[in-house]
C-alpha cells in the first residue's frame, strides 16, 4: 500500500514538474520585434479596441468567458462554428481618427500544441478603408504569451484580475517570417499582395470579463510601385 | 518506497508529455464537404444563407432598424456608404458550416465594392470580389481573390443570387442568398 501511495505522490509531482517545464520554458518566448520594423516601405497602422464592449459587434458560442455584444446578437452555437469568434470594429489610424471598418473571424486551430507553446488561432480580417480600398488578411496567431503572461497570472491572483503593461506580436504565420498574408481587392489596394503583423497591448484583464483594457494594432506593409502583386487569378 | 516515488515521478512526466503531444487540444467539427467535380478538373460547391434567420448583423449608416437589437452603428462620415452584413453559411444539406461577411461600399456603380469573406473553420476562408453590376438573369458574378488552407492556391469564380421563397410564412425563410463557387487549383497549388 505504501508503495502505491508513494508512486501516486511521485506521479503527481511528475505531472506538476512537466507542466511547470512547459509553462516556464524559456524557449517558448516569442520575438517581440516585428519583422516589418526593418522595412523601408510605408506602413499602414490600424488600431482597434480588443475589448468586446468597445466593438460594434462581438459574438461567439455564448458559453465562452467573454460575453457576446450586443446582448441580443445571435450566438455561434452550431458545432462547426462553436470554436469561432467574430468581431466587427472601427479601425482607427495613427491619429486616432476613423480609417475604416474591420471584421475579424477567429477560429481555434487544430495545429495547437501546448507542449510547443503554441496556442494557435486561425484568423482572417475583412477590411474596408474608404480612402484606400479593401483588403483581406490571413494569419495564424499564437496566444501562448498572452495566456502565460496575463490569463494564468489573473487566475492565480487573489483579486481574479491582472494589471500591468504588456505588448506582444501575436502574428505567428503563415509566412516564413511569421507575418500575415495580405491581399488587396479594390481602390489603391487592388492587386496588392503584401504582409502584415498584428500586436496586442494589454493593461487590465479580469477573470470574470476577459480583457478590460486591451488595444490591437495592425501594421500593414505597403509595397512600392512595381513590387505589388498583380492580384490576377488567371480568369475573368 | 523511495524507488516507487522516483518511478512515479518519471511516469508522471512521461504521461503528461505524451498526453500533451498526442491528445488534440482542438478538434473542429466537420460536416461532409459536398463538392462536385467539374470537367476541367476543378470543383464546384453551393453555399447558401437563409434570410432572415441566418443574418447575424446588418449595419449601415442611417439605417432605421438595427440588427441585432442594440447595435450602435457609427455615424462617422468616413463610414458613410458602407454597409456590412454577417451571416451564418450553410452547405447544400442546410447544415451551418461557417460564417460570412458581405461588405458593400461606394455610392456610384463605377467605384462600388461588393465583397464576401466566407470563413469555414474546419477548412479555411475565401475572399470573393464581386462585380458591381449584376448580370441580367439575376446573378452577380465574382472572382476568388484569395483563399486560405483548403482554398489556398486556387483560382476561380463565384455567382451570387437571391432566391425568393415560394410561400411566405413566419416560420420559413423569406428566401436564400445562394453562392456557387467554381474553383480550380493553380499550377502552384497542384504541384
Amino acid at each position: 500500500m505504501k508503495y502505491l501511495i508513494s508512486a501516486t505522490i511521485g506521479t503527481l509531482f511528475g505531472v506538476a514538474a512537466c507542466l511547470s517545464l512547459v509553462y516556464y520554458n524559456p524557449l517558448h518566448t516569442q520575438d517581440d520585434l516585428s519583422p516589418l520594423a526593418v522595412t523601408d516601405n510605408q506602413i499602414i497602422s490600424l488600431n482597434y479596441s480588443a475589448v468586446a464592449d468597445d466593438t460594434l459587434l462581438y459574438t461567439n458560442d455564448g458559453a465562452s468567458q467573454v460575453d457576446p455584444y450586443p446582448a441580443k446578437v445571435q450566438e455561434l452555437w452550431e458545432s462547426p462554428i462553436r470554436l469561432t469568434t467574430v468581431m466587427v470594429t472601427r479601425l482607427l489610424d495613427s491619429r486616432n481618427e476613423v480609417a475604416g471598418l474591420g471584421i475579424k473571424f477567429l477560429s481555434d486551430s487544430e495545429r495547437t500544441s501546448v507542449l510547443n507553446g503554441e496556442l494557435l488561432v486561425d484568423s482572417v480580417w475583412h477590411i474596408v478603408l474608404p480612402d484606400r480600398g479593401s483588403l483581406f488578411i490571413e494569419q495564424t496567431e499564437n496566444y501562448w504569451a498572452y495566456v502565460r503572461d496575463i490569463v494564468i497570472p489573473a487566475y492565480w491572483s487573489s483579486g481574479d484580475s491582472w494589471r500591468g503593461l504588456w505588448r506582444h506580436n501575436i502574428t505567428a504565420g503563415p509566412t516564413a517570417l511569421a507575418t500575415a498574408r495580405v491581399a488587396g481587392a479594390s481602390g489603391q489596394l487592388a492587386g496588392v499582395d503584401t504582409e502584415a503583423v498584428e500586436a496586442l497591448a494589454a493593461r487590465a484583464y479580469s477573470v470574470e470579463q476577459g480583457p478590460v483594457a486591451m488595444q490591437g494594432e495592425l501594421s500593414i506593409e505597403l509595397p512600392r510601385a512595381g513590387e505589388a502583386g498583380d492580384g490576377s487569378t488567371g480568369q475573368d | 518506497m523511495f524507488k516507487s516515488l522516483i518511478a512515479g515521478f518519471f511516469l508522471g512526466i512521461v504521461v503528461t508529455a505524451a498526453a500533451l503531444y498526442y491528445v488534440p487540444a482542438v478538434d473542429q467539427h466537420r460536416e461532409r464537404s459536398l463538392v462536385a467535380v467539374m470537367p476541367n478538373g476543378g470543383n464546384t460547391e453551393t453555399f447558401h444563407v437563409n434570410v432572415p434567420f441566418d443574418r447575424i448583423m446588418m449595419g449601415a449608416s442611417g439605417q432605421r432598424t438595427a440588427l441585432p437589437a442594440g447595435l450602435e452603428w457609427p455615424d462617422d462620415e468616413k463610414l458613410e456608404g458602407i454597409s456590412a452584413e454577417l451571416f451564418k453559411v450553410r452547405n447544400s444539406d442546410d447544415a451551418v458550416i461557417g460564417v460570412a461577411s458581405r461588405i458593400e461600399a461606394g455610392s456610384h456603380e463605377a467605384d462600388r465594392i461588393i465583397e464576401w469573406v466566407l470563413h469555414l473553420p474546419a477548412r479555411g476562408s475565401v475572399y470573393l470580389s464581386m462585380r458591381s453590376e449584376a448580370a441580367g438573369d439575376g446573378y452577380r458574378v465574382g472572382q476568388l481573390r484569395a483563399g486560405t488552407r483548403e482554398f489556398q492556391n486556387k483560382t476561380g469564380k463565384v455567382t451570387e443570387r437571391w432566391i425568393a421563397a415560394e410561400a411566405e410564412s413566419p416560420d420559413t425563410p423569406a428566401g436564400q442568398i445562394e453562392l456557387v463557387t467554381a474553383f480550380i487549383a493553380t499550377a502552384e497549388g497542384s504541384r
